[in-house]
């Protein structure tokens, strides 16, 4: 561990012209105990991770620290966050991240959130815009717009991990995670991150049904994005997800399925960066 | 020791098994005949009648979305069967308390099963495989917490006799409990559970007063369970637990010749060589251990037993003790090897049926194992006379201590010619 670290320094030291220094904090929200990463200065930033965490210690975190302090909280039950009993929803989390801008005194936050993290945004919004300046939101979960016999939302535990990878990606090659290549710590990161997700969102499926109707209480400007090739939801589901929010503008990127900043960055940035100026 | 038959039900008609790619959750039921299924029914429940008739007692359990059992809702035909036989008791194992939404219904259903049977009904509890998480819709981050809640409220409305009252715990919320009728027996039935590797919970269900049960276990997996329990009760200063505090299920058959042995346990087998699922199936997020679950997904770990099993040979099976077959000597020599291997139990479950045997062959071999296995282990196994509700099975209150007790109930039970029965009186227990 101490040679590690000790290696690690020099690198360090030799970086931070380039590239911005992440740092670790934990705070205590209601029962659990967040991990907050932040790196940069700026306009604050607050990325809220998909449920597959392909976002943090990315390029996309480069290229945005460059003008923002993003601040990265780990959801509870992730990495090293904890979840007690006392969360059991993703409005429950939405609360706490509500707090987490108060402890941090945080304001004119622009929030970017991923598939739940993009959830999360919209829970937080419809109950507490003050502090809030813009939501760019990527292929959001969290509302139901079928009826009872439609499925919104594909099953992701019904199918083989193959069949979901396809519908996560257009080119599943570009899916940065191969289970069978892990190490045992990255498994047991994913095995513990996918218990989380289950724990939260397995009922009701990946949504509050309250959410679609208090979306008209999110009063900032909202931009969502969409990978056109998205398989778990649809772009419909997204394009009737944006109307539902006053004014929010919708965004396609093709050859791209639900994760677009992973598979089309340039493409990505390209509809994100004129957002975020 | 007390004998239980069992068959799951099962659906055997399948197409080839290149042409579906789970019998579990998926399997579409355009596979299933009516025309067929309904004489199965009938067959199946035919096989508990002949237990009864032969002194065996009937275990029936539940499972969903599956040609491996088509007995879908389990209370449905433990009460045909508690109507139907005199004196077996019937063990239910079990309902899936983890997944039930309205527990309270099952308090009631198994109430009523205890009444119309005279206090034979044997009330287990499962936490459910993982295949049936599909199906309930259950969560399955929460199904070991969630299945001690509501067996504890079931226990309480079995056990209030005076009126509503309220519950609201961390998945079930009740304000006004109030079961009718209260259990026969007295003062509720005995409990069951089932369970795999984990200790702690074996532990608890045993301390609780609860049969633990364990299903096509290898010997040397029961005794490390069994031992492990009795050891846990003793580090906390309990006394050890009798044998009927622990229950065991192989796959039987009984012939008069070694061949015709081999023969039936063939058929039985099916159970073991029918059982494919996708993998995704088996372990939903959250059902097994972390470290579990990471194996499984990162391919350390694919099927666990049932793919061991499916491999492996019938001979493997006796060597281990999950199948036990042969003449009835035989039979009778294998059981007691494994009595004392694992160092004892009181129930074993015989799952004596299983795939597409006839009915006849079925019938045989439970015929030969309740005349000539059955009562040669007879006073295998210690009862408990201490622990728990299991003292006073099959009675109900007595009429002296019954606090409702009226002038009316008194005149109308004379107009109406009720008696107390208790068809177990004359049953002497295991010493």
């Amino acid at each position: 561990m101490a040679a590690q670290k000790k290696a690690a320094q020099p690198k360090k030291a030799a970086a931070p012209k380039t590239k911005a220094r992440t740092t670790r904090k934990t705070y205590q929200l209601q029962e659990a105990r967040v991990v907050v990463e932040t790196r940069g200065t700026g306009k604050p930033l607050l990325l809220l991770h998909s449920e597959d965490r392909y976002e943090h210690n990315t390029p996309l975190i480069d290229e945005l620290t460059k003008n923002h302090r993003v601040i990265m909280p780990w959801m509870p039950g992730f990495d090293k966050s904890t979840l007690p009993n006392s969360v059991t929803s993703i409005d429950d989390i939405s609360y706490l991240y509500l707090d987490l801008l108060d402890q941090m005194k945080l304001t004119d936050v622009t929030i970017l959130g991923f598939s739940v993290g993009g959830w999360i945004a919209n829970e937080m919004a419809t109950k507490n815009c003050a502090h809030l300046k813009k939501l760019a939101l990527i292929a959001p979960l969290g509302i139901k717009n079928g009826g009872a016999y439609d499925r919104d939302i594909e099953d992701i535990y019904f199918h083989r991990f193959d069949v979901v990878k396809k519908m996560k990606f257009h080119d599943i090659k570009k899916d940065p995670r191969v289970l069978t290549d892990m190490s045992d710590k990255e498994a047991m990161d994913e095995a513990r991150a996918r218990e989380t997700t289950a724990q939260l969102c397995w009922d009701p499926y990946f949504h509050n049904p309250s959410l679609r109707y208090r979306l008209n209480r999110v009063t900032v400007k909202t931009l969502v994005i969409w990978g056109a090739n998205d398989g778990i939801v649809k772009p419909a589901y997204g394009r009737a997800y944006a109307k539902k929010i006053p004014g929010a503008k919708f965004a396609n990127i093709s050859k791209a399925g639900h994760f677009p900043h992973v598979e089309q960055p340039d493409a990505f940035m390209k509809i994100l960066r004129p957002f975020l100026r | 020791m007390e004998f239980y038959h069992f068959t799951e039900f099962p659906w055997p008609y399948l197409p080839p098994e290149d042409e579906y790619t789970s019998m579990r959750v998926n399997l579409p039921n355009n596979v299933y005949d009516p025309n067929i299924g309904a004489d199965l029914y009938n067959s199946y429940l035919d096989q508990h009648l002949l237990a009864d008739e032969l002194g065996l007692n009937c275990m029936l359990n539940e499972h969903h979305q599956t040609a491996t059992c088509m007995n879908s809702a389990a209370p449905l035909s433990v009460a045909i069967v508690a109507r139907e036989t005199k004196q077996a008791r019937i063990c239910i194992l079990g309902n899936p308390a983890a997944n039930l939404r309205d527990p309270i219904r099952c308090a009631e259903e198994m109430a009523m099963i205890d009444n119309i049977s005279h206090g034979r009904l044997e009330c287990g509890f499962v936490r459910g495989v993982p295949y049936e998480l599909f199906g309930s819709n259950c969560n399955p981050t929460e199904t070991s917490a969630r299945l001690w809640e509501s067996i504890d409220l079931m226990k309480k409305a079995w056990t209030t006799h005076d009126g509503p009252f309220n519950y609201e715990g961390r998945w079930i919320h009740k304000r006004q409990v109030n079961v009718w009728p209260r259990p026969y027996q007295e003062p509720h039935m005995p409990i069951w559970m089932t369970g795999g590797s984990d200790v702690n919970h074996a532990t608890r269900s045993v301390e609780s007063g609860y049969t633990f049960t364990m299903f096509l276990t290898p010997t040397t997996g029961m005794k490390k369970m069994f031992d492990g329990v009795r050891a846990n009760l003793k580090k906390k200063g309990l006394p050890k637990p009798s044998d009927d505090l622990f229950a065991f299920m192989p796959l039987v058959a009984v012939g008069e010749t070694e061949e015709e042995a081999l023969k039936f346990v063939q058929q039985v087998f099916w159970y073991v060589t029918h059982n494919k699922a996708e993998p995704q199936f088996r372990a939903p997020p959250g059902y097994v251990e972390t470290e579990l679950y990471a194996n499984f997904l990162s391919g350390k770990f694919s099927g666990g037993r049932t793919d061991a099993i499916r491999t492996k040979g019938m001979e493997y099976f006796r060597e281990n003790g999950v199948a036990v077959y042969g003449t009835p000597d035989q039979v009778v020599k294998q059981l007691k090897n494994i009595y004392k291997d694992i160092g004892g139990f009181g129930h074993l479950i015989a799952m004596l049926h299983s795939g597409d045997m006839p009915y006849k062959d079925a019938a045989k071999s439970m015929k030969l194992f309740a005349k000539e296995v059955a009562p040669q282990l007879r006073g295998l196994g210690n009862v408990s006379d201490k622990v728990g509700p299991l003292k006073d099975r099959g009675r109900p209150i007595p009429a002296a201590k019954f606090s409702g007790r009226t002038a009316a109930l008194e005149g109308a039970r004379a107009k109406a010619g009720v008696t107390v029965r208790s068809p177990n009186k004359k049953k002497s227990k295991a010493a």
